[in-house]
């Protein structure tokens, strides 16, 4: 056993000493093209798992997918044991699985605090007839304000409670998305590029706030193209190429490996890895 | 005429049932497009079936006046759940697409010959509000309201449609103001982040397009009631299309901004209509004809709304902070 994590040798599909979610023979085709195509995959309970890949790997369908927005033509997977394909995005994310997106949605003409309040679950006042009895529903609100604005405070939002998250600037966005997705306590969380196009200062700040979601027991699943953070913070990288799982295992075992060298880099093979991401970021503004 | 004539006619216009059948409808659509999002471009529909129910439930069945405008309700909310539970979870615009067809699909089923027997076919349906103008409590006579002077049945329908707006403009503030409204707000600006937040964005879309048709249903009764007339030709598009321009005028996303809207809207278009007759008559417009003026009044509107939408986009009672982001 070369680590803490798989159960015998890591490699695509190997099996994980603590599964949260397990996918098997998930598919997903667009006409011709096989977007997703995932054997066997195992995310580990508890730690930061980085799902890295080649722009159209399927990393952003395979979330899709996996959180009920997107349909597989074949393929089912488990999510604390409980059977998750065809189940309906909300119910997934009722379920403790909450998602964040690539194009950060921050719904812009409400306040910075309502949408930390949307992200809330339990709110009787959200059913239509409870909604006229305002007694059923303002000790919850007072509960959930509260926890927004801890959680606010702890991304250093909450100067900007009272304005419109159409206010924010692009990184801000970022930071009231995932802190949004954590109103719920969810136990997977599942962050689509969070690090995308947001300034370095703030990039750091991200990525403690993922750290401190593992210290309290979540676990974090994220798309990423940049080499050096998922080096920095992730326990277990998996690796997607043409929608399969083409490697997994610890992020210095990984990033060794030449299947990932040869599928996820290709021509850059001989260049760093961080630069080829950043420079990517770059070109992208 | 004289400008006291034109006056009162305007202030009349302010405060008449049909004014009062468009804001219900207003308010209904300030649910569907101003807090939710829909594109309900068949607001015409949901009032025809409040009003055609409730006439048809008195004429045809014989109910009482409770049980008839609980049918036409039902109606309404009938055909909210049959246009909503195929198209709602599509992309928007088919919502638009289908209501706009629905409504004309409707107005001619009507309106046709083989329907007669039920909704009197073009003639349509009259003579329904007897039960409603028994429970007048307003003794004979007339009654003089500032400039205006008004039957005691024409002040018992504008008491009856007044409240109504006052109980629906109500029932919406609390509504928006709850975290079910929160929700509303939540998927019009982006219904997927919602979904991901482990709301059930199908449900409420269906309940806000439900709700908004009641509403509008409830405009449809006072609409046709003062003239106790309901004819298919009150239905078409130009219908929704004033509800549109109402609830813009005032501010989409506001209770009160399709209110006030109405009220300005059917004023203006007095003011108009008067002003430009009294001009013509006076010799001051040679070019203009007296029967052209019905038509000219739309074109001014029609200019004085466009000047409003480019240098007040928000409408009356819109937040103009709000407007800054969608530029």
């Amino acid at each position: 056993m070369d680590n803490d994590i798989s159960i015998g040798q890591a490699g695509p599909g190997c099996k994980k000493v603590d599964p949260i979610l397990i996918a098997d023979n998930v598919t997903r085709q667009f006409g011709g093209l096989t977007a997703v195509d995932v054997q066997h995959v195992e995310i580990p309970r508890g730690k930061i798992t980085a799902l890295i890949g080649p722009n159209g790997a399927g990393k952003t369908t395979f979330f899709n997918l996996l959180t009920g927005f997107d349909k597989p033509n074949t393929g089912s997977w488990t999510y604390e044991g409980r059977n998750l394909a065809g189940v309906p995005s909300y119910r997934v994310a009722r379920l403790g699985m909450i998602r964040t997106f690539q194009l950060t949605k921050a719904l812009s003409l409400l306040t910075v605090l309502d949408n930390m309040r949307l992200g809330a679950q339990g709110q009787a006042g959200e059913s239509f007839f409870k909604a006229f009895i305002r007694p059923l529903w303002s000790g919850n609100e007072r509960r959930i304000t509260k926890k927004a604005d801890e959680l606010l405070q702890r991304f250093k939002l909450d100067e900007k409670r009272e304005d419109y998250a159409a206010a924010l600037s692009g990184g801000q966005r970022k930071l009231l998305e995932m802190a949004r997705a954590l109103m719920s306590d969810p136990k997977l969380v599942m962050l689509d590029e969070p690090m995308a196009g947001v300034n370095p200062a703030l990039t750091q700040s991200l990525l403690d706030h993922i750290k401190d979601l593992k210290k309290n027991g979540t676990t974090v699943l994220f798309v990423e193209h940049d080499m050096h953070m998922v080096r920095h913070i992730s326990d277990w990288v998996i690796v997607m190429a043409e929608g399969k799982i083409v490697a997994e295992g610890p992020p210095a075992q990984v990033m060794k490996d030449q299947a990932v060298i040869d599928a996820y880099l290709g021509a850059h093979a001989d260049t760093d890895l961080g630069t080829v991401a950043i420079n990517k970021i770059e070109l992208g503004k | 005429m004289d400008l006291f004539g034109v006056l009162s006619l305007a202030l009349n216009e302010l405060i008449s049932p049909m004014t009062v059948g468009y804001i219900l409808c207003g308010i209904g659509l300030a649910v569907h497009f101003g807090f939710t999002g829909l594109l309900n471009f068949g607001q015409a529909a949901f009032a025809a079936l409040g009003a055609y129910g409730f006439a048809i439930a008195i004429l045809d069945f014989g109910w009482d006046l409770w049980g008839a405008v609980l049918f036409g309700l039902v109606c309404a909310m009938g055909f909210a759940a049959l246009l909503g539970l195929p198209t709602l979870r599509l992309r928007a615009d088919y919502l638009a697409i289908v209501t706009i067809a629905a409504a004309q699909a409707l107005r001619f089923t009507v309106g046709s010959s083989t329907m007669e027997p039920i909704t009197g076919g073009s003639a349509g349906l009259s003579q329904f509000g007897e039960s409603f103008y028994a429970l007048n409590p307003f003794p004979e006579g007339d009654y003089n309201i500032g400039i205006v002077t008004l039957t005691n049945l024409e002040v018992w329908m504008r008491v009856v449609a007044w409240g109504v707006v006052a109980v629906a403009a109500l029932f919406v503030f609390a509504l928006t103001r709850s975290p079910w409204g929160r929700v509303l707000k939540g998927i019009r600006e982006d219904e997927d982040a919602v979904r991901a937040l482990g709301k059930n964005v199908f449900s409420y879309k269906l309940q806000a397009l439900v709700i908004g048709g009641s509403i509008a249903a409830f405009g449809g009764m006072i609409f046709v009631m003062s003239s106790q007339t309901n004819q298919p030709t009150n239905w078409g598009t130009n219908f929704t299309f004033i509800t549109w321009t109402i609830l813009l005028l005032g501010g989409a996303a506001t209770i009160l901004g399709p209110i006030v809207g109405g009220m300005v809207f059917f004023a203006l278009l007095t003011l108009i209509e008067s002003g430009l007759e009294i001009m013509v008559n006076a010799g001051v417009l040679p070019f203009l004809q007296i029967e052209q003026v019905a038509q000219i009044r739309f074109l001014l509107v029609g200019l004085i709304l466009m000047l409003l939408v480019i240098f007040r986009p928000q409408g009356f009672f819109g937040n103009k902070k709000e407007m800054q982001f969608n530029g």
